[in-house]
């Protein structure tokens, strides 16, 4: 057991692309840290400089108090899981799980236990004489992580390691790769591109753009309090409203596209920083669960033409417009959902009961105390 | 538009079997007529007689006691075998250092394999014999064992190459995290799942080393591979054919059986790279 530390880590290509830049991060004994980002942020390439796959160009990485920058991955006592599992085509279940230890010239019996015993926590005992082609997608997942599991290594490193299965199967096997990691209590990374995986799975969750390491904490903070556009636009889903909008005089109100929004004392007092930019542009931020359809009319309001509505049973899902220009953080959306974006389309999460329909005007209450600011040019979040 | 349906034995004539009956039959029947040929008696074989008549093994006892095919065959399983196992063993390292290590230069050292292997023999014929001759080694296993793997080689390393690029990179990266050295990696991990890719080289090598005819005529003219001995039967005034058969139905059986062991492996081996999957 350990935790990884990285210092300043950084990543440059022979041809001179810069994949990290000064990534800085710990993973505490036993925790679980979830790597996330759009596809070319880096988070693989921090997997694989920590696995030890490849060179870093700059920084400090620990594993255990250990610098590992120049040791083989062999050396680091590490495990990882792959995306497309990599197991061994010609060898049976068992054989994959007990390849490491068998290189480490245990005894066989020593092996066949260990084997054994990870594939009971896995529930793979019964297929521990199969070879790889004749196990379903979330068996071969099973037993590449009984490949990890059985070295008993200080670290887990796991790339993307649920994409391969189908949705339903992913879920089932989010809570199974939690409930190991619990079990053992070894520090894990884990890297993926989907939000929702992310929130779910880790204790902390290190949010990566570019390369830029955006903000690195617990999966409720990251919701609750972004620390800039993109961290609230990419976590979260659907994700959150952005738009530009201008705050009045004395920052009493917020006016987004033609309509105003009356701010409490509440809002000023929580983000003093707020008076700096009165009568000037921002960036606001609302989640689609803090716009319930307005019922007595009193408060904060948004009106909105409705233009689809989706029943979920538990809620609804209501897709609305309004006259403000829709901000967008380049690489949060995929890139057919950020053409869509483009026209102040927005997403508010309402009582199945209310009655709204599609192409008529709704209004929405605004949990104005909710209410996310960001700076328009930096892109930083407006608080202190 | 509606289509006849056809029934009974008439649905398996279409165009693509008659083809493919007509082009067996075109590579097939002379083989076959060399194999009922090699058991007809010397009356009957310059004859239009279809089958022997009575069947006679005569032809092979003479290829093998008067024209000592039996020393031939086992001069060619040596060189073969060697020159086959030096092959694979080379081209598996050379395939996989061309294919996944870092290295300068690999496209250049491609090219010049490339070059190599459609190099004519017959153009290095003359001074490969003057070095041999030099060194000593005519009439040597060796004299034809070297060659033959250098001519063979560049072909086995392309074919394994990029089998070896066929094989998912992270298989390998698991087995350093696991502790293999790339040698073993290579051994435990690659090689297995490029046995299609190393039937391929093999058989091909062993076919081309099998029936190879110039170098072994011009370096081991007394100690003889199968072909070379063919070439000695008969005189300019007679060709006994029905010994030349038995001898050639013999040379064929390693190469038959190869190909009927490993058919299914050579095919996906020929194909690999044609889509990536």
């Amino acid at each position: 057991m350990a935790d990884v530390e990285l210092e300043k880590v950084i990543k440059v290509y022979p041809n001179g692309f810069t994949a990290v830049h000064e990534v800085t991060l710990t993973v505490g004994d036993g925790e679980f840290v979830v790597l996330v980002g759009p596809s070319g942020c880096g988070k693989t390439t921090i997997l694989r400089m920590i696995a030890g796959l490849e060179d870093i160009t700059g920084g400090v990485i620990k594993i255990g108090e250990k610098v590992v920058n120049d040791l083989n991955p062999k050396e680091r006592d590490i495990a990882m899981v792959f995306q497309n599992y990599a197991l061994y085509p010609h060898m049976t279940v068992a054989e994959n799980i007990g390849f490491a230890l068998k290189l480490r010239k245990m005894p066989k019996d020593e092996i066949q236990r260990k084997v054994k015993e990870a594939a009971h926590i896995l529930g793979l005992t019964e297929w521990l004489d199969r070879k790889p082609a004749q196990l379903s997608g979330g068996q071969r997942q099973r037993v590449a992580m009984g490949r990890a599991i059985v070295r008993e290594p200080s670290v887990f490193l796991m790339d993307e390691p649920l994409s391969n299965l189908d949705a339903k199967l992913r879920v089932q096997m989010r809570s199974e790769v939690s409930r190991i990691q619990r079990q053992l209590g070894v520090a894990t990374v884990y890297v993926t591109h989907d939000q929702t995986e992310a929130m779910t799975m880790g204790d902390r969750v290190a949010v990566l753009r570019d390369g830029y390491l955006q903000q690195y904490d617990n999966p409720q903070v990251l919701y609750d309090n972004p620390d800039n556009v993109f961290v609230a636009a990419f976590i979260g889903s659907p994700s959150m409203n952005l738009y530009e909008a201008t705050l009045e005089p004395g920052a009493t109100a917020v006016r987004i596209g033609s309509q105003t929004v009356q701010l409490t004392e509440q809002v000023r007092i929580a983000r003093p920083a707020l008076m700096r930019y009165a009568g000037r542009k921002v960036v606001v931020g609302l989640r689609p669960e803090h716009l319930p359809a307005s019922t007595n009319g009193d408060g904060p309001e948004l009106k909105g033409n409705v233009d689809l509505v989706e029943a979920l049973g538990s809620e609804l899902l209501v897709h609305f417009t309004i006259d403000a220009e829709r901000v967008i953080a380049e690489g949060a959306h995929e890139e057919d959902a950020e053409d869509l974006l483009k026209s102040g389309e927005g997403v508010a999460r309402v009582d199945p009961r209310a009655s709204i329909k599609p192409g008529t005007t709704a209004t929405f209450s605004v949990d104005v105390e909710r209410m996310q600011f960001f700076d328009p040019d930096s892109d930083a979040a407006i608080r202190g | 538009m509606r289509t006849k349906r056809r029934y009974g034995w008439h649905r398996y004539i279409n165009i693509i079997t008659v083809a493919t009956t007509l082009t067996v039959l075109f590579v097939a029947l002379p083989i076959l007529w060399m194999i009922i040929s090699s058991f007809k008696g010397p009356s009957s074989i310059n004859t239009n007689v279809i089958l022997p008549d009575p069947w006679s093994t005569a032809n092979y006892h003479t290829a093998f006691v008067q024209y000592d095919f039996g020393k031939a065959i086992a001069t060619s399983l040596i060189v073969t075998i060697c020159s086959t196992a030096l092959v694979l063993g080379i081209g598996t390292l050379a395939g996989y250092g061309l294919g996944r290590m870092p290295m300068r230069g690999k496209f250049p050292i491609m090219v010049a394999m490339l070059m190599i292997s459609v190099f004519p023999s017959i153009a290095v014929v003359a001074p490969l014999f003057l070095i041999m001759r030099t060194i000593g080694w005519l009439n040597s296993y060796q004299a034809l064992i070297l060659p033959y793997t250098a001519f063979n080689l560049p072909f086995a390393i392309w074919i394994l190459r990029n089998y070896f690029l066929g094989i998912p990179k992270e298989m390998e990266e698991t087995g350093r995290i696991d502790g293999a050295s790339p040698l073993r990696t290579v051994w435990s991990i690659v090689l297995p799942q490029a046995t299609p890719g190393l039937f391929t080289a093999g058989i091909f090598c062993f076919t081309a080393c099998w029936t190879e005819f110039l170098l072994a005529l011009s370096f081991n003219p007394t100690l003889r591979t199968i072909p070379v001995q063919l070439s000695t039967v008969g005189t300019i005034y007679e060709a006994p054919f029905g010994i030349i058969f038995a001898a050639s139905c013999v040379a064929m059986i390693p190469i038959v059986i190869l190909v009927l062991v490993f058919r299914k492996s050579v095919v996906s081996g020929l194909t690999a790279g044609a889509v990536k999957g």
